[in-house]
């Protein structure tokens, strides 16, 4: 027993930046954004809250799945953070929603989805619950050092939700975790303790561009090699590949190496930006919006961020 | 195949070249090859030449990458 998606929302505030509206902050340009990124607008949060996103993308997950939140037996929210350090995000929804179920988020980073769809097929096959709400929503803005043009120009803020009910779509998944926070980081901000003798890095977002690049190449490439190989499903077969959206130059590299045709690819980077945990949930309902799912569809879901942590899987579309 | 041999192949399927288009001189620059590019071409080559390459500033040309790759 695993779960079958039974319906999709997305959530993005209002406010759009493009990539000419960072050059009047910022050194940069479009074109050295366009080029390395693939990105060209993102939205970022003015009055909304974490909690309003992933409500809102919440709601319409609901909707499409014909639930109401009474009936939700467990909430999973994959975030860095939500509106507080404490309680977290999956608390505030769970309010927002006027739901009863138990809510925990999952910190997993960008991968965080992929953990969450394990923990969801734990309590399914623990008959925990009828429906899972899987609520992925960062408001990644808050935390960028927006006069660090490597950093600040790759992130957006947004939600991504799936509800899921009992079925058998989850074919295939694995997780990696590989300890070693250097290269992609954000610090806890200080607080006044007289006794903390270490000073505190600032909170914002630390990055080695290139050691992360590299990571998530090689990541995607072997996640997704071990799920073809180990479920024997041939690369054509594959429908959809909706790879966390990071960078559409690290989504191109792997798109070379891998052996699934390249128009199977879908990106909503440009749009979007990085969206870390939330980023595989919307594409997703993108991808349902713009009706590219058929019933039957195989798709590999894959993020990949820090920790490192990445996870694949292979999934079958039966709404 | 001689390590420039191996390196070049490398490139020129990369950037979809005829081979016997390249030599030890040739600039990244020259190749349009920006520095993403050639943390990809890193990637390939650690993976045809078994070594671990760290990338610097002053990698500029075919000849500078086959250092790297020798001094692992
Ligand atoms: C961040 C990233 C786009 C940077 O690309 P890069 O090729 O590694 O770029 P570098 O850091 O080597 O910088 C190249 C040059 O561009 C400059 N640069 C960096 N950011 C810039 C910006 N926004 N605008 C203009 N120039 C910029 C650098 O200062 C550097 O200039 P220099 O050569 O004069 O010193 C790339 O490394 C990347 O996307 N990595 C993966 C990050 C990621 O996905 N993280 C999240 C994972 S979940």
């Amino acid at each position: 027993m695993s779960f079958r998606i039974l319906g999709t929302g997305s959530a993005l505030p209002q406010c759009v930046k493009t990539n000419d509206d960072l050059a009047q902050i910022l050194d940069t340009s479009d074109q050295w954004i366009r080029t390395r990124t693939g990105i060209c607008r993102r939205h970022v949060m003015t009055t909304e809250t974490v909690t309003d996103l992933a409500a809102e993308a919440s709601r319409k997950a609901l909707e499409q799945a014909g639930i109401v939140p009474e009936e939700l037996g467990w909430i999973l929210c994959p975030t860095v953070g939500g509106d507080y350090i404490t309680p977290g995000l999956s608390a505030t929804l769970q309010a927002a929603l006027g739901a009863h179920c138990p809510a925990m988020d999952i910190n997993a980073a960008c991968s965080g989805f992929l953990f969450a769809l394990d923990a969801a097929e734990g309590i399914f096959a623990r008959k925990k619950a009828r429906y899972v709400l899987i609520a992925a929503a960062e408001g990644l803005s808050r935390i960028m050092d927006w006069e660090d043009r490597s950093t600040c120009v790759l992130f957006g803020d947004g939600a991504g939700a799936v509800v899921l009910g009992e079925g058998e779509s989850l074919l295939s998944l694995h997780l990696e975790t590989k300890g070693c926070p250097e290269p992609l980081h954000g610090c806890f901000p200080g607080g006044n303790s007289p006794w903390l003798s270490v000073k505190p890095e600032n909170h914002f977002v630390h990055m080695d561009g290139q050691e992360v690049y590299k990571f998530a190449v090689s990541t995607i490439c072997s996640g997704i090699e071990t799920i073809l190989q180990e479920t024997g499903v041939s690369p054509e077969e594959i429908r959809h590949v909706i790879l966390h959206q990071a960078n559409l130059r690290i989504i191109d590299a792997a798109r070379k190496k891998l052996p699934i045709p390249g128009d199977r690819y879908r990106l909503c980077i440009q749009e979007t930006g990085n969206l870390s945990a939330a980023s595989i949930p919307v594409l997703l309902d993108f991808c349902r919006r713009d009706q590219l799912l058929k019933p039957g569809d195989l798709m590999i879901l894959c993020g990949f961020g820090a920790g490192f942590t990445s996870g694949t899987a292979l999934v079958r579309w039966e709404p | 195949m001689t390590d420039l041999e191996r390196l070049e192949k490398i490139i020129c399927e990369y950037k979809e070249l005829e081979p016997g288009t390249l030599t030890p001189e040739t600039t990244f620059q020259e190749l349009e090859l920006d520095s993403l590019d050639l943390v990809d071409m890193t990637m390939a080559c650690e993976d045809e030449f078994g070594v671990s390459i760290e990338l610097d500033d002053n990698l500029k040309t075919i000849a500078d990458l086959l250092d790297l790759i020798r001094k692992d």
